[in-house]
């Protein structure tokens, strides 16, 4: 059976037929802002990365106190490849969380959420959400001593949350302390309920930007655009960006294999100068920078509700920024930039600091 | 508060009750003179700068300064019985104590008993003069309160001093009531020590209760400011051992100060604030000091270096040094100056202490080359192994395991140091094979990361070098297909 022949019996039984006219139809705008278009599109590819490499980190991991930090030992020294599959895990992590940043910044600048985008822009904000889950339960995997340190610190704020700190805590932990208990609900989530929930909201959010096609940004006139097919012009485009991220996970897994560290041990200090990774290092840096009290209320307390405020006010942001170009629109550009300076500027300061 | 504070000397106290208090009470007066307002104040600020204030004060109601008045006289009333019901209390409250009534206003060290009594720990635990001294502290007057009659000793001399403390020290029912754990056998112990001998021989320059305890202000063995404590001890014995003039009718030499200090033991103890470290009483003794014999020098410095002892026990060296009445330790490690053991000291090369009785063809010279040539090997492929595990840890290999595996070889090369002792290749030999084999395979396993390595970078060269073909192929198709179906002009989006 040639190719031709077999494209024909999948048709004749699941009918390509939609799927080939939307293919055909979808367009993408062409101007300067065109290059934002490309985020979207590496942030899913390095998810479908982390869905391959984790699939295969999981024939190996064993989740447990006593054999997490030895079967990750096990992958990175005795496994065929193993070292490779695992530092691409970890980097290609990293390089999706920022790629993810770059996108959703991108389409705020530009407005992206506008109507009748709101949705695409709610579940988007809730997979930021979701991928910062993922970042921080799989932290732990490795059960090593900055793992379990960092777990400790991020679990103890999620504690100060006024009212469901306490359950929060618990819930998080699996008990009052971070224990094995902790690990293997950390793996839970991070294999099994955050995949799910982030399976929907992508469908959510890919669905909706196939219906609603690409957002247009304000001040560019819409009737000489000029398009180009995304099957294959964009799509091929894009298929470069992702050949060349493989090469830099390659050479970045090559050249800096993700350490392993020491064994996570209950009883030994925090190392000196412990933070978390880079993503939630402008937050950490913020709760440190808050007195202890104010106003008698617990300065941490206030720094995770407004914090919290902070993530309400973006999901929720297409509901009230909803006019162009008026006065209020230009706020919201300017406390975007205020924020991403913020982030930019907290995040060096903890690491040079 | 200070015992001294707390006990003010009672005529003292007498005198504050009745001529101070006077003063006391007039600047309470100018006090509340003060916080109440202007009527007592005076001078040019209050004839300046007042006036617009008075003018003010008395258009105010007269009741309110008659209501003023009162509350000062009753505040008064109220102050004044209690101040002098509190002086009173703490002039006769107190147990009466001539002794420290009369001293505290002496001088130079007729006073010192007094001024160091706050630090004694006997002063601490309820103790007074007259618990050691005797006499009446109860009377005023210098005659009765010292009465021999009275029990009361004055400062003993030198030979009466270990009595002195014995008296409530060899005593197990008096000193259960303060310190039952202390010893109470120190005194005994003291009279079998050469400064206890030589004391009882009539000779009043060595050492007793007070040469290491310090006089009045005797602080217990944990107060890190006791002359005793681990971290003075030396300097406590230095005091008199490396003083050439007061040491100069002994027979022993003045520098074991001073070598102790360049010990082993000292940097353990000074710079490391080991506590356990060894200092002068831990081989001397203390209440029973003599220095060890020949004999017992094997099981003095064995306290610590167990193993060491035992092994040496049961070598050849044993009888041989006894034959020869050589220390058995002191031999190589010598006594105070316990420079820090290294392989240097093992082996026939120069700074070996075997060659300072083996020769040349001898079987003890030919031994002392071998284990030193087995203790080189290991600690050599050892050292490659560390060297190799630590580049391939640098480039950010997985090497963990190997290197703590190593710790195995460094087990065995420790081992081997302390075999030593058996003065035996059989036995040294025995632990250097395992820890051999166990550096060989962390450096094959460092080798095999550093392999892995060049294949990983050889690698990423070769996956590249596809990479990159692929995304230029996928670009030219992109240009191809560009210039055959260029963007369309598009609708209003």
């Amino acid at each position: 059976m040639n190719t031709g022949a077999l494209i024909d019996w999948i048709d004749a039984r699941v009918g390509l037929g939609p799927l080939a006219e939307l293919a055909h139809k979808k367009e993408v705008p062409l101007h300067r802002h065109t290059i934002w278009y490309y985020f979207g599109g590496m942030t899913l590819f390095l998810f479908v990365v982390q869905v391959t490499t984790g699939a295969l980190l999981l024939l190996y991991y064993r989740p447990g106190a006593e054999s997490a930090f030895e079967s990750i030992q096990f992958i990175m020294t005795d496994v065929q490849f193993g070292w490779l599959i695992r530092s691409i895990h970890s980097w290609s992590a990293n390089l999706m969380i920022a790629a993810l940043f770059v996108h959703m910044f991108s389409a705020f600048f530009t407005k992206a959420y506008r109507s009748p985008r709101e949705l695409t822009w709610v579940s988007g904000a809730l997979l930021l959400f979701i991928v910062l889950g993922f970042g921080f339960s799989g932290y732990l995997l490795p059960w090593n001593r900055l793992a379990f340190f960092a777990t400790k610190v991020g679990t103890d704020i999620a504690g100060t949350v006024p009212l469901a700190g306490g359950f929060l805590l618990r819930f998080l932990r699996g008990g009052e302390d971070v224990t094995g208990a902790t690990l293997t609900r950390f793996f839970g989530f991070h294999v099994a309920i955050l995949p799910g929930i982030t399976t929907v909201l992508l469908v959510v959010h890919v669905f909706l930007v196939q219906k609603h096609g690409m957002s247009t940004p304000e001040g560019i006139d819409r009737t000489r655009l000029r398009t180009m097919r995304f099957v294959p012009n964009f799509l091929l485009r894009d298929l470069i960006g992702w050949v060349l991220a493989v090469g830099v996970l390659a050479a970045l897994a090559a050249i800096f294999p993700w350490e392993l560290g020491e064994k996570a041990d209950a009883f030994a200090s925090a190392p000196a100068g412990i933070r978390p990774e880079w993503y939630f290092l402008f937050m950490f840096q913020t709760l440190k920078f808050i007195p202890a009290k104010i106003l008698g209320v617990d300065g941490e307390v206030i720094g995770i509700l407004a914090f919290a405020l902070g993530g309400l006010l973006w999901v929720i942001v297409p509901f009230i920024d909803r006019i162009p170009g008026t006065r209020t629109s230009r706020v919201f550009t300017a406390a975007g930039i205020v924020v991403v300076l913020y982030i930019i500027g907290m995040t060096i300061y903890g690491y040079v600091g | 508060m200070s015992q001294d504070q707390e006990l003010p000397p009672a005529h003292f106290s007498k005198s504050i009750t009745h001529r101070n208090l006077a003063r006391t009470v007039a600047t309470d007066r100018a006090d509340f003179g003060v916080l109440s307002d202007e009527p007592e104040t005076t001078g040019p600020l209050s004839s300046v700068t007042r006036p617009s204030t008075r003018r003010s004060s008395a258009s105010r109601s007269s009741t309110s300064r008659s209501s003023r008045r009162l509350a000062r006289i009753i505040s008064l009333s109220i102050v004044l019985p209690l101040l002098t019901l509190g002086l009173f209390g703490l002039c006769y409250g107190q147990k009466k104590d001539s002794c420290v009534e009369c001293h505290s206003q002496m001088e130079g060290e007729l006073l010192e008993p007094v001024t160091h009594s706050k630090d004694d720990i006997h002063f601490s635990r309820g103790l007074s003069c007259s618990s050691c001294h005797g006499g009446d502290p109860t009377q005023d007057d210098p005659t009765s309160a010292m009465n021999k009659g009275k029990g009361f000793v004055g400062k003993p001399a030198p030979k009466d001093i270990p009595n002195f403390c014995g008296k409530c020290h060899s005593n197990a029912d008096f000193m259960k009531k303060f310190n039952p754990s202390l010893r109470v056998d120190q005194q005994k112990e003291y009279l079998t020590s050469v400064h206890g001998k030589l004391l009882e021989s009539g000779d009043q320059k060595v050492a007793t209760c007070i040469s290491c305890h310090g006089v009045h202000g005797i602080r217990g063995v944990k107060d890190a400011q006791a002359l005793v404590y681990p971290l003075n001890v030396a300097d406590t014995c230095g005091k008199c051992h490396s003083n050439a003039e007061y040491m100069a009718g002994y027979s022993i030499p003045h520098d074991q100060f001073a070598n102790y200090k360049a010990s082993v033991h000292a940097r353990a103890l000074y710079e490391r604030q080991d506590l356990s470290a060894p200092t002068c009483n831990s081989c001397h003794g203390n209440h029973g000091a003599a220095p060890p014999g020949l004999a017992s020098v094997a099981n003095v410095c064995g306290q610590c270096h167990v193993r060491q002892s035992e092994l040496f026990q049961a070598s050849v060296h044993k009888t041989a040094f006894d034959t020869m009445q050589v220390g058995e330790c002191k031999q190589c490690h010598s006594n105070h100056k316990i420079v820090p053991p290294g392989d240097f000291m093992i082996g026939t090369a120069e700074g070996s202490v075997c060659t300072s009785c083996h020769i040349e063809g001898d079987g003890g010279y030919v031994a002392a080359r071998q284990i030193r040539g087995m203790i080189d090997n290991l600690s050599g492929r050892m050292d490659s192994a560390m060297a190799v595990l630590g580049k391939a840890e640098r480039a950010g290999m997985e090497v963990s395991r190997p290197k703590f595996e190593l710790s195995d070889a460094t087990n065995s090369l420790t081992n081997a140091r302390v075999l030593v002792h058996s003065f035996s290749v059989d036995e040294v030999e025995k632990v250097i094979k395992p820890g051999l084999e166990t550096a060989d395979r962390s450096e094959k396993a460092g080798n095999a990361a550093l392999a892995d390595l060049t294949f990983r970078r050889k690698g990423l060269g070769v996956s590249l070098f596809f990479i990159l073909f692929v995304a230029v192929l996928i670009y030219i198709k992109v240009r191809q297909l560009e210039s055959r179906h260029p963007g369309a002009e598009s609708k209003p989006n």
